[in-house]
């Protein structure tokens, strides 16, 4: 039987506020244990909540992003949850009417081809702190850090539109574009400032209902969540197979060993007892605060990919992996700007910048080489002074630190020799020094004759010491021997 | 509507409350009295009417995003029952 795949995503994004959403504790990732948690987030007693307007402003921004209806009267709820790592006994987050309604993200698949995912509401709450279980503790304790608990989120629900794993890491990572292009999230996933809980069903081909669905929790890469969906799906087609169910339940994914373990069963679902936050009052928002938040949206990425297109007239492929990514997108303006030359600054943008900084785990932001460097080179490049081949040596010294690219062109003297008269002579010199392969070469079919060019190029390049511009020496190469034959 | 013995026993371990076993009939009537009364609001006619949460049409006051608050652990940890390195510490909560 053939089976057909069912995906819907939770996603939870942190967003990028100073301050938590309900306290003005600080958010920065990375302090000490619990010196970012006050009152208000250790749930102290006759501690209120203050709602953070910048949360409710990010939020409404990412349902402007996304073409939501943005509810105007929106309500928090306590969902009651009892773990030490949120105090006070609950979460505050929004289930009846959440701040952001029905939407859609439409993604790019691998062949070409656009599908649009509908998003079925955005909610604002707040995230829990974080326990540790293992390492140096107290026997049989656990520990609690509370810096994390109160950091403001909008979980993404999608419906579940996705059909394989292609498409919900399309989805992942065009919500990851999205939220980092309008900057209400630093999109950093190894911190965990987007996480994926990821919804998985199967049926036959054909059926129109659906089939029983585990939720894997907590996926913080797209190369886990790739693999935890792949697993998870061969998992049920097996068990049904083999006459077995699926049981409704919660799993968690291990990296590391690549297998997700059982957490909960989802039997007793539907007790956490939602209630209205009575600490909270509705937030309402006015039709002009929603209008000057859209008038503040930044460029959006699909809008970026098509004005690459149009404006530098890159190719679909390089303006979309460019467009999905903000600050690879500012970098290469600039590069472009300086350079005038959008198709070598994008090779080199996606080229060997981009695999440098991954290779030292850096972003655009942080790169040692700026984009007026970048652009210095590129322009270099385009006016045939260096070649390719020396363009790299350039690039690498200036990863180094050692200056800009005409300052490198200098030290290392590197130019490439483009004056024609110069070129004409190494080409003549070599050829009467290498008498055997020029016989060779008028003795051979015509067929063969250009796979014999190589060797004459390399001889051409040697006596240049690398530096005669190959475009150059190939014209004349060949109109010298034309003249022989 | 009424409420079964067993969806009181559930409630009970929900909310954590020990209920003897003489009290649990007791409890049980009396919420399937209360579940009467609703029953009796239900028919009310409140089809035309706005849902009224809250008695009066305010938004909530939003809060500048400015960090005010500063590093008090020593003094929360100090009236903390156990921590440890900063962390506050509590029962083992896995396997």
């Amino acid at each position: 039987m053939n089976w057909e795949t069912v995906i819907g995503l939770e996603v939870h994004v942190q967003l990028a506020t100073k301050t938590k959403i309900f306290s003005a504790a600080s958010t920065a990732f990375g302090a000490t244990p619990n010196s970012q948690a006050c009152a208000i987030d250790l749930a102290m007693p006759g501690t209120l909540p203050v709602l953070n307007k910048q949360a409710v402003n990010y939020a409404i921004m990412f349902g402007l992003a996304i073409d939501a209806e943005i509810c105007q009267e929106s309500v928090f709820e306590r969902k009651n949850y009892f773990y030490p790592d949120l105090p006070k006994g609950y979460q505050t987050t929004q289930l009846e009417k959440p701040i952001v309604g029905p939407g859609s993200v439409t993604i790019q698949l691998a062949d070409g081809t656009e599908k649009s995912i509908r998003i079925h509401h955005a909610h604002l709450e707040e995230d829990a702190g974080k326990s540790t279980h293992e390492g140096d503790l107290p026997y049989g304790m656990s520990g609690v850090d509370l810096n994390r608990a109160g950091t403001p989120l909008i979980e993404i629900v999608s419906e579940p539109d996705m059909r394989s794993a292609e498409e919900a890491i399309a989805f992942a990572k065009k919500l990851h574009s999205i939220v980092t292009s309008i900057n209400i999230c630093d999109g950093e996933m190894s911190q965990g400032s987007m996480r994926f809980d990821v919804n998985v069903s199967v049926r036959p081909d054909g059926s129109s209902t659906l089939g029983t669905r585990t939720e894997t929790k907590n996926l913080n890469s797209f190369k886990f969540m790739e693999e935890a969906i792949e697993r998870e799906v061969e998992r049920q087609i097996d068990l049904i197979e083999d006459g077995g169910t699926v049981a409704q339940e919660t799993r968690l994914y291990n990296g590391d060993t690549k297998v997700a373990k059982s957490m909960r069963s989802k039997e007793e679902a539907n007790d956490y007892r939602y209630f209205p936050c009575p600490d909270l009052l509705p937030v309402l928002v006015s039709d002009e605060a929603i209008d000057e938040l859209r008038r503040s949206l930044p460029e959006l990425p699909d809008a970026r990919q098509k004005r690459f297109v149009s404006e530098y007239a890159l190719s679909d492929y390089d303006s979309a992996t460019i467009a999905s990514d903000s600050n690879m997108s500012a970098f290469f303006e600039t590069v472009v700007g300086d350079s005038n030359h959008a198709k070598l600054a994008a090779n080199w943008v996606m080229g060997e910048l981009s695999g440098s900084l991954n290779n030292a785990g850096l972003g655009f932001t942080e790169s040692p080489v700026s984009a007026q460097q970048l652009a210095g080179m590129v322009a270099r490049i385009a006016d045939n002074s260096i070649s390719g081949k020396m363009a790299k040596q350039v690039f690498e010294a200036m990863w180094l630190g050692e200056g800009t690219a005409d300052e490198i062109i200098d030290a290392k003297g590197l130019k490439q020799v483009s004056d024609s008269g110069a070129l004409e002579k190494i080409v003549v010199d070599v050829l009467a020094a290498n008498a055997v392969m020029v016989e060779d070469f008028i003795n051979s079919e015509e067929s063969k004759r250009k796979k014999k060019l190589g060797g004459f190029m390399g001889q051409i390049m040697k006596a240049s010491k690398g530096q005669a511009n190959p475009q150059q020496v190939n014209q004349i190469l060949l109109q010298k021997l034309n003249e022989l034959l | 509507m009424t409420i079964e013995r067993k969806e009181i026993e559930k409630l009970a371990t929900l909310s954590r409350l020990a209920i003897d076993e003489k009290t649990i009939t007791d409890v049980t009537g009396r919420l399937s009295s209360v579940l009467a009364l609703v029953d009796q609001l239900q028919n009310a006619d409140t089809e035309s009417l706005q849902e009224v949460s809250r008695p009066f049409h305010i938004s909530q006051r939003l809060r500048n995003d400015e960090v005010k608050e500063t590093d008090q652990r020593d003094a929360f940890q100090a009236i903390a029952p156990q921590t440890h390195n900063g962390l506050f510490s509590v029962p083992k909560m896995i396997e």
